[in-house]
């Protein structure tokens, strides 16, 4: 049945979001860090093991694949909501601020990528 | 029509899906009837909903009850389930690989952005360390901004303006992603997961990402989510320990 993925992922999204709580509470900041990011981990882990045992039916796979192609829709809502006003009127500061730190970054993918490659390629 | 609104009002989100629905599909007919699908249709989808938002204010087009559907659709809990499900399609042995690069690019990416903010701020006429620190701390996301700010005692109208430098970068990220990503090699997981460690903007690469190759979304997903969290921790301790050292020079 396609919610038993749908339950999968709701599980892998909480217990990741409860570790990135408790790990921003043992630094002390009042927050969420790599939340999500350890709930993808999970998700990755679990359904891997899943499909190597032969756990993860079709069925239960479309569960999460229709979140997955149901992403693109929400991320066109969340720019509906952002409040782009504010962008513009934070004035020069804010769109210096914003602009040259993102232009810095930009330049700095192709370096940092080939530092990474090189360590892998390397070992 | 009074009652088509009221049956908006109470199925906001049922609306929203409606919205946005037709939203995707003018912007995909413009992209293959208009540009020829050089712009990808995602593209102009998000700059469309971008567009949309000034009509509002602090939640952009949300802030009009017949869009209030809009808050839930594009919020934090469905974005972040939707972001979750991305990890279905991604290979583990890329994440392995790229490890100690995604972490590289998680410090230097934090670092940098506080950097040049911060500079901007200083060039801008700013001479409490406070203020510094906290439009620094705003050229990472705009969440560290306000946190970073409050923490540290910052004035509300410097708050404002990190939480706008932050803003302005999620839009630069998500726009200019798609027409920069041939130059800087972004189209493999590797540069994917440094991208978004770089950039950090959680909204912003994977929006950026799902406008130039949806594939990549969740490797760049899976590094940005770590680094809100760095930049609160980072920026109210050592970076404003650091400029406040700067300053008394």
């Amino acid at each position: 049945m396609k919610i038993y993925g749908v339950a999968l992922l709701a599980g892998c999204f909480l217990t990741g979001k409860l570790i990135g709580n408790i790990l921003g509470e043992v630094i002390g900041i009042n927050g969420d860090i790599g939340g999500v990011g350890f709930a993808m981990l999970l998700l990755m882990l679990l359904t891997t093991w899943m499909r190597k045992k032969g756990l993860l039916v079709q069925e239960t796979g479309e569960g999460i694949l229709f979140w997955t192609s149901m992403y693109i829709p929400i991320i066109v809502a969340m720019a509906a909501t952002l409040n782009v006003k504010a962008a513009i009127s934070g004035g020069w500061i804010a769109i210096f601020a914003g602009l040259s730190a993102t232009v810095a970054c930009f330049i700095l993918v192709p370096l940092i990528s080939r530092v990474g490659q090189k360590q892998n390629t390397g070992e | 029509m009074e009652n088509l609104k009221n049956i908006i009002d109470v199925n906001g989100l049922v609306f929203a899906f409606l919205f946005v629905g037709v939203i995707m599909l003018i912007s995909y007919w413009i992209s293959k009837n208009l540009t020829g699908k050089k712009i990808p249709g995602v593209a102009i989808a998000i700059i469309a909903g971008l567009a949309l938002a000034l009509l509002g204010n602090k939640n952009g087009l949300a802030d009009l009850p017949l869009f209030a559907g809009l808050a839930l659709l594009g919020g934090a809990m469905l974005r972040d389930f939707a972001v979750v499900a991305t990890a279905m399609g991604a290979d583990l042995y890329h994440i392995k690989r790229a490890g100690p690069a995604g972490l590289v690019s998680l410090i230097t990416g934090v670092t940098i952005s506080f950097i040049f903010g911060a500079s901007v701020a200083l060039i801008m006429g700013y001479t409490d360390a406070e203020s510094i620190t906290t439009i620094g701390a705003g050229a990472c996301t705009y969440i560290v901004g306000p946190v970073t700010g409050s923490a540290i005692g910052a004035s509300s109208d410097v708050i404002a303006i990190s939480v706008a430098a932050g803003v302005v970068k999620t839009i630069v990220v998500t726009t200019g992603t798609p027409l920069i990503a041939k130059k800087i090699g972004l189209n493999n997981p590797h540069s994917a997961l440094v991208f978004g460690g770089l950039m950090g903007t959680t909204s912003g690469v994977t929006a950026g990402l799902a406008a130039t190759d949806a594939r990549l979304v969740p490797y760049g997903a899976l590094t940005a989510t770590f680094y809100t969290g760095l930049g609160c921790l980072l920026c109210p301790s050592v970076f404003y320990l650091a400029i406040k050292l700067i300053l008394n020079f």
